[in-house]
């Protein structure tokens, strides 16, 4: 498969790319590692005029701690961010995610702000972002701004991205100390990507009283989304495993879930069930 | 506006190439077609079966979801650079002396997979193995012959010490 004839530009800074995409009016689309971007220009799913190639802009690169958050540079690959000693010891929950995204060689290639930038309903990053109550950075015509993950993603593909703008960093908050987190995921056996994922921070205070909750699902429908009746089911009360289990039951209210040549709408709803139920179950009881 | 075609410079198997492509140039067509290395194989095309795996700057990548013109500049090794009959490379020897292959279509693109791994991994669990293998698509299946052969190349590999591949930059 060929793509369509484009245009092709390096840039080495933020300001050229901004510059670059006023210059192509529209017609012009970032690569970053190319790996949701490229199978949809093979298929002529989407056909810029022109690309313009971020990936060695050295200042979209990195981990670090910034206070009570830390800040991930928009071309950090998967790879990277499963293996970062700071990811690994602040927000863990993001390395285990990461670590389950397509395969090796994807992992190698495929960076972080592309993955959010380009906001597949089917992305496992999603659902991370929002329990780590992640904060976008982004550069546009008028300077930096940031936006929080649940205002940037908006639909299957549909990001609040300003035109001309590059996706900079994105923040994570580290979880409270006495927090557990679990992602888990059932994959597509072929395409790897989540069916369902289910991201949990949560803890608990004084009398097993659940303290500290935040629970968030991607891949059953459209946009991932935080189970807020499972949240709210479950903060201040006591801890028990039919607490959990009712709480579970309400996963798939926020949703709507996708039918599709994969999995129906039923066997969807009850994957967030099941799912949800296994993730807090493990939150709470595994050490 | 014409679009313009671009050199695509690089160091493949330890010789400086160039090629004059069009930017919408899949790397596994430059190398194949303009490079005429066609050791790396294109299996799916559509990203899965891993056919077309190659080291880019020290990375294992699946070539047909690269740009050329993204991979300007770098170090890029095939299944050609690997070794030959007379000096084969661990991971080569392994799946000789494991049967790691059948038809041999995906073996190309499974060896350097898995020369990938053993980079970031030098001693690999069996269940390892296996996650490590989750990009490539074996379609004879053999893929217990293929687990015994990584294993036998990794134990190759930290006995001797081999440099591996795309080490150098
Ligand atoms: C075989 C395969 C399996 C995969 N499996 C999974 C999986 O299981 N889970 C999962 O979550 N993902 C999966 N992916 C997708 C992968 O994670 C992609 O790497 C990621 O979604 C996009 O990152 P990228 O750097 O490759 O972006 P690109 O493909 O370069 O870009 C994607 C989009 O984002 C835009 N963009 C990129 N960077 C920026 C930026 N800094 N600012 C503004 N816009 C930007 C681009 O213009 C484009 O529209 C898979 C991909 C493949 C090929
Ligand atoms: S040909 Fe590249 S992954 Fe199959
Ligand atoms: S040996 Fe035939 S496809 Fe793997």
């Amino acid at each position: 498969m060929i793509p369509s004839k484009f245009d092709y530009v390096r840039v080495n800074s933020i300001d050229e790319a901004i510059q670059q995409l006023k210059q192509f009016n529209g017609e012009g689309m970032l690569i970053a590692g190319g790996h949701s971007l490229v199978p949809l220009l093979k298929f002529r799913l989407s056909e810029p005029g022109a690309l313009i190639d971020i990936s060695r802009i050295s200042e979209l690169k990195g981990v670090r701690k910034e206070g009570d958050r830390i800040v991930i540079g928009a071309l950090t690959t998967h790879f990277q961010i499963a293996n970062d000693p700071i990811v690994k010891e602040y927000i863990p929950v993001l390395s285990e995610t990461v670590r389950q995204i397509g395969d090796l060689q994807v992992r190698n290639r495929g960076t972080i702000g592309g993955n959010i930038a380009h906001a597949d309903p089917a992305a496992d990053l999603p659902a991370a972002a929002f329990v780590l109550d992640a904060e976008i950075a982004i550069h546009g015509e008028d300077g930096p701004e940031t936006m929080n993950i649940d205002s940037f993603i908006v639909g299957p593909l549909i990001t609040m991205l300003p035109e001309n703008s590059v996706l900079t960093s994105i923040s994570f908050a580290i979880p409270p100390a006495h927090t557990n987190a679990e992602y888990l995921k059932f994959s597509h056996p072929a395409s790897g990507y989540p069916v369902i994922g289910v991201a949990v921070v949560a803890g608990v205070g004084e009398n097993d009283v659940i303290d500290y909750i935040r629970i968030a699902i991607t891949g059953v429908g459209n946009v991932a989304y935080r189970a807020t009746s499972v949240e709210e089911k479950l903060l201040g009360q006591t801890l028990s495993q039919t607490l959990l289990k009712e709480a579970a039951q309400l996963a798939a209210e926020e949703g709507d879930m996708a039918s599709d040549l994969f999995t129906s709408e039923d066997y969807r709803r009850n994957l967030c069930k099941v799912y949800t139920e296994r993730a807090l179950k493990s939150v709470f009881y595994s050490n | 506006m014409a679009i313009e075609n671009v050199n695509v410079k690089v160091k493949i198997n330890g010789k400086e190439r160039c090629a004059k492509v069009e930017p919408r140039t899949l790397l596994t067509h430059y190398i194949r077609d303009d490079l005429g290395l066609t050791g790396t194989h294109i299996g799916c095309d559509t990203s899965q079966c891993g056919a077309c795996s190659v080291m880019v700057d020290g990375e294992v990548v699946k070539s047909c979801t690269v740009l050329a013109v993204q991979a300007d500049g770098s170090e890029i090794t095939t299944v050609e650079g690997l070794g030959d009959v007379n000096n084969l490379h661990p991971i080569q020897q392994g799946f000789w002396e494991k049967h790691g292959l059948q038809c041999g279509y995906c073996t190309p693109g499974v060896m350097m997979a898995m020369v990938g791994l053993l980079k970031q991994n030098p001693d690999p669990s069996d269940e390892e193995i296996r996650e490590g293998l989750e990009g490539v698509i074996c379609r004879c299946t053999g893929y217990q012959f293929i687990v015994e052969a990584v294993k036998h190349a990794a134990q190759i590999m930290r006995e001797s010490e081999v440099q591996l591949v795309g080490e150098e930059r």
